[in-house]
C-alpha cells in the first residue's frame, strides 16, 4: 500500500486543507468545550494553592517536590518528538513524515508552552520568578549560573522561542495559500501580515529552503539538550536513586517515547475529526508505529541499564530506593510503568494491530500513561527513602489539588492544540504537494524501465 | 549588573570552601553535640521556637509533614530485642549541619543561599522563590518551608503571645525556605558590641538559644578558628578535622575509642557540627 495516492490533484489538496479551517466535524466543537472544563479545573487549583499557600497540595519535609515536577519533564518528553519528524527525519529526507509534521511541531510548541506553567505553579512565590532570570536589576544581582534549574529555565526558554520560529517559518508557503483562498474577515488579515508577503519566486523558495534547514540544524542539538539538562535537575543532585549517569540519554529516550506515543494519538483524532484520511493514511500510522516500538525498546534497555548498574554498584542508599520503588508503597505505580511502559509496546510489534485504530488509540495512551508514571516514579520514591533515616517513616500522598491541576494542563494542551488546528493549516499543503509530485515522478520511472519492485520509501 | 560583579563578587560568595586556601578568619562557628549526655527533653527546639518566631503549625500540618522545627529530636529505637518501658530510645538533635561545601547552595537557581565568611549557610529569605531544589538536595532534610502564610493565620502565635515574638527576626511569609542560623542574629550582635571594643568575640560571649537552654550541657557552640575556644577543644580531643572526609582516626585499624563524628560525612558536605557517640545504656 501507498503512503499516499500519486494523483491527487494539488487544487484538492488545498481544498481539503483550507476546509479544516472551516468545517471539522462536531466532535471537534465537543473536544474543546471539554478541554475548556478540564482546564478550568485547573485554573480553580491553582487560585486554591495561589491564596492559601503550597501546604494545600499535600507537600511536605521531605516530600518537596511531587506530581509538579514530575508532569513537567512529562510535557518536556512531549516536545521531542515534534522536533524529531520535523527536524531529523527532514535531514534525512524521509518524506513520509510530510502529511504529519506540522501538528507534530505544533504538539511541540503547545507542550513546551504547558511544562512552563508547571515550573510556575510549582514555586512557592510565583510572583517573583522572574528572579531565575538573568534580568538587569539595581543592586546587580544575578541568578546562580551553577544551579542545573536556572540551566532548565534557559533551555526551555530557547527550545520555546526556536520551535515557535520553525514551526512559523515552516508555515509560509500554506500560509500565502490561505492568504489567497480566504478573501474577508480578521483571518485574511492575519493570514496576510504572517504570510510575509510570499509570492513563491525562486528567490523565496531558495531562501527559504536554506532558513528552514539551518533551523532544523539549530534545533536538533536543542532537543537533546534540553532533555539532557532536565535530567540533570535529578543527576546532578546528590539524592539516591536521583544521581545516575546514564540520566540525560534516558531521559531523551523517554521524551522521544512519550512524543511519538502522542503523535499516534492526535494523529488518529486529527485524522477523523479534520477528515484528513487521504492524507494521513494508515501506512503512514504504520510507520510512526514502529518508530514508535523502535523507540520503546530502546527505552527499556535504557531502564535495564539504569537498574543494572545501581544493583551492582554497591551503592547502598541508591539500591535501597531502588528496592523500596518495586516493594514499598509506590510498588503498584512502578509496577504499572514497567508493564505500559515495556509489555504493552510489544502489542505494536504485531502487524495487524500497526494499523487497527482503535488498537492504537488505547495502546499510545496506555504508553503515556507508563511515561507519566516513569516520572512520577523518578521523582518522588526518593524523597520517601533517602539518605536520612527521619524521613523513612513518613509517607505522603499529593492531594486533589495536585491532581487536579494535571488534569488541567491537559485541558489547555488540548485547547491550544484544537484552536491552531483550526486556525491554521495542520497539514502541510506544499510539502504534501512536494511528496505527491516525487512519488509520481518515481513510479513514472519504474513503469518507464519495466521494474516491478515497490517504490514504497522512495525518494 | 555589568560582567565585572558576576565575575568578582561570584567567586567571593564561595570563597570559603574547605578544600580552597582561603582560611575561616576571625570566625568559624562550629559545635559540638555529646549524645551521651542528651536526655531528648526537646527543651532546645522549644527555646529555638521561641528565639527564632518559628510558627507552630498545629496537630493537623504536623500530621501532614508540614511542621517547622528547626531544632528537632529523632528519636531512634535500638533492635535488641527489648521493648519500651525496658527499652528507652536513643536521641539525635538535629538542625542545619552548616556544611562548608553545602548541597543546598550550589542548586539554589537565584542564589538564595549562600556561605557566608565565619562558615555560616545563609538564607536570603527575600531572593527566595520558593523552588525548594535547596532541600530536595539537603542530605540531612533540616530545610523548611513555609507551605502557608503564617503570620496571617490564626492561633500561630496565640494573640496573647504575639507580643513574645522576637523582634531581632523576621516573621517569614509564605512561600519560602527557611532553616536553622546558628541564631545568627545573636553572633551578628555580639560582633557588633565587641567591635566598639576593638577585639573579637571571646569564647561563651555567644550562645545559641539551644545551647543556652539545655539542661545537661550537650550542645557546645563556638569559633572553630579560636584554639581557646571549648569547641575547637573538643574537636581536637576527638581527632575530627573540619576540612576531612573521612577522619584519620577512622582509617586506623581496628577502630577507635573516640566519640566524635560527623553525619553522612562520606558525602562531602563537610559539616560544621560533630557529635559524640553515645556509650551509655539506652535504657531510661
Amino acid at each position: 500500500m501507498k503512503d499516499i495516492r500519486e494523483d491527487i490533484a494539488w487544487a484538492k489538496i488545498n481544498k481539503d486543507v483550507l476546509k479544516s479551517l472551516e468545517s471539522p466535524r462536531n466532535l471537534y466543537w465537543v473536544i474543546v468545550i471539554g478541554a475548556l472544563l478540564v482546564f478550568s479545573v485547573g485554573v480553580g487549583c491553582e487560585i486554591y494553592q495561589y491564596n492559601v499557600g503550597m501546604g494545600v497540595a499535600n507537600l511536605d519535609n521531605p516530600h518537596v517536590w511531587g506530581l509538579y515536577i514530575a508532569t513537567f519533564i512529562f510535557w518536556i518528553g512531549m516536545s521531542h518528538s515534534g522536533t524529531l519528524l520535523s527536524a531529523i527525519l527532514h535531514l534525512m529526507h524521509a518524506d513520509w513524515r510530510k502529511p504529519i509534521y506540522r501538528f507534530a511541531e505544533a504538539m511541540t510548541t503547545f507542550s513546551l508552552m504547558t511544562a512552563g506553567l508547571f515550573v510556575m505553579v510549582h514555586l512557592g512565590r510565583l510572583w517573583q520568578f522572574y528572579y531565575s532570570l538573568p534580568y538587569p536589576n539595581d543592586r546587580g544581582l544575578w541568578p546562580n549560573f551553577q544551579s542545573p534549574l536556572l540551566w532548565d529555565a534557559m533551555a526551555i526558554f530557547t527550545y520555546l522561542s526556536s520551535s515557535i520560529l520553525f514551526l512559523f517559518v515552516g508555515m509560509i508557503p500554506d500560509l500565502a495559500i490561505c492568504r489567497d483562498n480566504i478573501h474577508s474577515g480578521w483571518r485574511k488579515k492575519l493570514y496576510t501580515v504572517l504570510a510575509l508577503g510570499w509570492e513563491g519566486t525562486d528567490r523565496q523558495w531558495r531562501n527559504f529552503r536554506v532558513t528552514y534547514l539551518t533551523i532544523a540544524c539549530f534545533l536538533i542539538p536543542l532537543a537533546v539538550s534540553v532533555h539532557s539538562i532536565v535530567a540533570s535537575d535529578f543527576a546532578m543532585s546528590q539524592q539516591p536513586g536521583w544521581h545516575v549517569t546514564s540520566f540525560p540519554p534516558y531521559f531523551v529516550a523517554g521524551a522521544l517515547y512519550s512524543g511519538c506515543a502522542a503523535i499516534i494519538t492526535l494523529f488518529i483524532i486529527l485524522r477523523y475529526v479534520f477528515k484528513f484520511e487521504e492524507y494521513m493514511t494508515l501506512p503512514i500510522l504504520k510507520k510512526t508505529v514502529r518508530l514508535t516500538f523502535a523507540i520503546a525498546m530502546v527505552w527499556t534497555y535504557l531502564n535495564a541499564v539504569e537498574f543494572a548498574s545501581v544493583w551492582y554498584s554497591h551503592d547502598i542508599a541508591s539500591k535501597d530506593v531502588l528496592i523500596q520503588k518495586a516493594t514499598g508503597p509506590y510498588a503498584p505505580y512502578w509496577w504499572g510503568m514497567i508493564f505500559c511502559g515495556s509489555v504493552v509496546p510489544l502489542i505494536l510489534a504485531f502487524k495487524r494491530f500497526q494499523t487497527n485504530i482503535p488498537v492504537l488509540l488505547v495502546t499510545s495512551l496506555l504508553l503515556n500513561l507508563g511515561m507519566w508514571l516513569e516520572r512520577w516514579m523518578i521523582v518522588a520514591p526518593t524523597y520517601s527513602h533517602g539518605y536520612y533515616p527521619w524521613t523513612w517513616d513518613h509517607d505522603q500522598f499529593p492531594s486533589w489539588v495536585q491532581w487536579g491541576m494535571v488534569f488541567g494542563s491537559f485541558g489547555w494542551f488540548t485547547l491550544l492544540f484544537m484552536v491552531f488546528c483550526k486556525v491554521f493549516p495542520s497539514v502541510s499543503m506544499y510539502e504534501v504537494k512536494e511528496m505527491v509530485y516525487h512519488r509520481s515522478l518515481a513510479s513514472k520511472k519504474l513503469e518507464v524501465s519495466g521494474s516491478q519492485e515497490s517504490v514504497e520509501g522512495a525518494h | 549588573m555589568s560582567v565585572s560583579n558576576l565575575l568578582e563578587n561570584w567567586a567571593e560568595f564561595r570563597h570559603t570552601h574547605p578544600v580552597d586556601d582561603v582560611p575561616h578568619d576571625p570566625y568559624k562557628w562550629a559545635m559540638s553535640i555529646d549524645l551521651d549526655a542528651c536526655s531528648g527533653c526537646n527543651a532546645c527546639s522549644i527555646a529555638c521556637y521561641a528565639e527564632n518566631n518559628i510558627p507552630v503549625v498545629g496537630k493537623d500540618k504536623f500530621e501532614h509533614g508540614q511542621v517547622m522545627h528547626w531544632m528537632r529530636i529523632e528519636r531512634y529505637w535500638p533492635e535488641d530485642g527489648r521493648e519500651f518501658p525496658d527499652q528507652g530510645a536513643t536521641f539525635l538533635p538535629m538542625m542545619c549541619q552548616q556544611c562548608e561545601a553545602a548541597p543546598c547552595e550550589t542548586v539554589c537557581p537565584v542564589g538564595a543561599t549562600n556561605h557566608t565568611a565565619d562558615g555560616l549557610n545563609s538564607q536570603i529569605y527575600n531572593r527566595c522563590v520558593g523552588s525548594r531544589y535547596c532541600s530536595a538536595n539537603c542530605p540531612f532534610k533540616v530545610r523548611y518551608f513555609n507551605w502557608y502564610d503564617y503570620p496571617t493565620t490564626e492561633n500561630v502565635w496565640p494573640a496573647e503571645m504575639t507580643q513574645q515574638l522576637n523582634p531581632d527576626i523576621t516573621l517569614r511569609g509564605k512561600g519560602v525556605m527557611e532553616k536553622c542560623t546558628f541564631c545568627v542574629q545573636r553572633i551578628r550582635a555580639g560582633e557588633r558590641a565587641v567591635k566598639n571594643e576593638g577585639r573579637i568575640l571571646r569564647d561563651g560571649e555567644v550562645q545559641t538559644a539551644c545551647q543556652q537552654v539545655c539542661p545537661t550541657g550537650a550542645i557546645t557552640f563556638g569559633n572553630l578558628v579560636d584554639p581557646e575556644s571549648k569547641v575547637h577543644q573538643k574537636w581536637k580531643a576527638q581527632q575530627v578535622e573540619l576540612t576531612a572526609d573521612e577522619q584519620e582516626k577512622d582509617k586506623e585499624e581496628g577502630g577507635t575509642d573516640l566519640r566524635g563524628y560527623r553525619i553522612l560525612e562520606e558525602l562531602r558536605p563537610y559539616p560544621s557540627v560533630m557529635y559524640m557517640e553515645r556509650v551509655r545504656e539506652s535504657a531510661i
